[in-house]
């Protein structure tokens, strides 16, 4: 089975294609550049290179966020539209979960996150054990201090993964202390392969015409609408 | 020059695709002229909550509709992938967030189908409307009238666009939605007015900016801040307003400015044809005085049917079939333009 992965739900965009146990191709980048412009020409050279056709894929694995909503929509429009088109399977994964691979070889909690400003933070708590990462809780938002003081308690080591890492090291070190581990410098940057390894043991989605972004937020013109209904 | 044996009148087939504002549209147009299929999906009833577009909310719409809207278009042409022999879609101008579902989407369709991907103007789009019912004539002078723009565009020939005239600040049906606001009418505004002015008297004395004897340019704030205040003065004074006979003042003044400088500019460019086209070439006041001016001028005149006035995909559909034949066409590095200009186009 061949599987195209598509990441753009953050600042690293990621393409691979995997056939089966085999990463064919994986591109990826982590610079600050327009997703609109660039994906799907990374799509079209990733493709080229490994010399398959659209029609050659089997399946889709896109991750659908969090992220940042724009990016997101890139990701999700571009895998959803081959997938449709193309009548091929699609896959929606968390990019969190993508992420919190790359702390397959280590023993304990997992922690990716994103920043989401304003001093929030996307992120899950995931465990690593024997090179399986799993969740433990789902995705959330949250105001990074309150999140880092949940984790303390856990009273393990954690593994901190993120590409944002340096904004924060000094208050995930004044409340995890000893508990942190950073990862190395090539850690950070989640891994278009292992969206599309993710992507590979799941079950597709039943109706791709109703597959849509995971923002874990309402838009915020939505939330204040519902607040304002709610006291009237 | 026009319609008559050249080159934009050979076979074709086209998917077009518009997403710039708060419409997801797909739609298949043959030869650029007939419309095979044509799918919107509206999102005015989600906008309504806020009293007007929000950006967010529209582009998440945008990824719920887009794939629906497309395959719905094709099942109602009766038509496949290998059917098409191009995929339009509107670049720009519009919401950037928007946009950019359309463009991905579509770049997505090209390279699955590895058929060319010809990016289209917005406004392009309203002016082909026209074609869809009936013929172009050249040279031409088009009314453009929408939300967020009002202009005089001198077409020589398909795919010509010269600006000679634009507004300096607010664009006309901008001026309907906001006197729609002071007037308390529900969104969208627009037809409101339109509705509200025919049951009214325009015996309301407000301003027309003519701006410089040869400018074709519009101004619509002054007249905007005259209805504003109109209302005021009378909620000061303890008097209302009549609703209609303000609602019926301030199209007439709206539409005599728009009416005569575009019969002006037909006049100067010795046209062969007037063309109104945009989401305010629905108001019936607009469309009954330019017929009369026109009539009275002997100057034919095309205006799309109600349905192909507001944003739709077939109108994207039948501008990008001018594109695609005369090569246009763009690679996967295209990118939605919320500030697209029309004569770079
Ligand atoms: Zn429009």
């Amino acid at each position: 089975m061949n599987v195209l992965a598509i990441d753009s739900s953050n600042l690293v965009m990621g393409v691979a294609v995997v056939n089966n146990q085999k990463v064919l191709g994986e591109l990826i980048t982590n610079v600050k550049k327009n997703h609109s412009v660039r994906l799907m020409p990374a799509i079209e050279q990733i493709l080229r290179d490994v010399d398959m056709t659209p029609n050659g894929l089997d399946r889709i694995a896109v991750a659908h966020g969090p992220g940042s909503y724009t990016g997101v929509r890139i990701g999700v429009t571009i895998a959803k539209t081959l997938a449709w088109t193309l009548n091929k399977e699609l896959v929606g994964v968390s990019s969190l979960e993508v992420l919190a691979q790359n702390g397959r070889s280590f023993n304990g909690y997992v922690v990716p996150f994103f920043d989401a400003r304003r001093g929030q933070v996307y992120t899950g708590l995931y465990k690593s054990a024997n090179g399986i990462v799993k969740a433990v809780e789902p995705d959330k938002l949250t105001m990074l201090d309150m999140w880092l003081t949940q984790l303390a308690k856990l009273g393990e080591p954690l593994l901190f993964l993120s590409n944002d890492l340096d904004k924060h090291s000094e208050m995930i070190d004044k409340y995890c202390g000893a508990l942190a581990c950073l990862a190395e410098l090539t850690g950070h940057n989640p891994r278009p392969s292992e969206l599309a390894w993710l992507g590979l043991q799941r079950e597709p989605v039943q109706d791709i015409h109703l597959f849509t972004p995971q923002y874990l937020q309402l838009a915020e013109a939505e939330a204040k609408w519902l607040a304002n209904r709610e006291r009237s | 020059m026009g319609d008559i044996m050249s080159k934009f009148d050979k076979k074709t087939m086209i998917l077009g695709i518009e997403t710039s504002c708060d419409e997801t549209a797909a739609a298949v147009v043959e030869n650029g002229t007939k419309i095979r299929s044509n799918v919107v999906a509206s999102q005015i009833q989600s906008h309504k909550r806020f009293g007007g577009v929000v950006p967010e909310v529209a582009s998440r719409h945008h990824v719920e509709q887009f794939t629906l809207v497309c395959e719905k278009a094709l099942e109602d042409a009766k038509a496949t992938w290998s059917d098409l022999d191009a995929i339009a879609v509107t670049q720009g101008p519009g919401l950037v967030g928007a946009l950019l579902i359309g463009v991905n989407g579509a770049k997505a369709l090209s390279l699955a189908h590895g058929l060319p991907l010809v990016p289209v103007h917005h406004i392009t789009g309203h002016i082909y409307a026209n074609r869809l019912a009936g013929n172009m004539q050249f040279p031409l002078i088009a009314l453009i009238v929408s939300g967020g723009h009002t202009e005089l565009i001198y077409m020589k020939e398909h795919g010509s666009y010269e600006i000679i005239g634009a507004t300096r600040d607010d664009a006309a049906g901008e001026a309907f939605d906001k006197v729609a606001r002071t007037l308390d009418l529900p969104y969208p505004g627009g037809p409101e007015i339109d509705r509200l002015a025919k049951a009214g008297e325009p015996n309301i004395k407000l301003p027309r900016a003519w701006l410089e004897p040869d400018s074709y340019d519009f101004s619509f704030s002054g007249l905007k801040s005259a209805v504003i205040n109109t209302v005021h003065n009378a909620k000061q004074r303890g008097k209302t307003v009549d609703k209609a006979d303000l609602a019926a003042s301030f199209q007439e003044s709206v539409v005599d400015v728009l009416v005569t400088k575009t019969m002006n500019a037909a006049k100067a460019y010795h046209v062969r044809q007037v063309l109104v086209a945009g989401g305010v070439a629905a108001n019936q006041g607009l469309r009954s005085s330019m017929a009369k001016a026109c009539e009275e001028a002997d100057m034919p005149l095309s205006i799309p049917p109600f349905s192909l006035c507001t944003d739709n995909a077939a109108m994207i559909a039948a501008a990008g079939t001018i594109g695609f034949l005369k090569g246009t066409s763009a690679d996967m590095a295209l990118n939605g333009k919320p500030g697209l200009n029309i004569e770079e186009f």
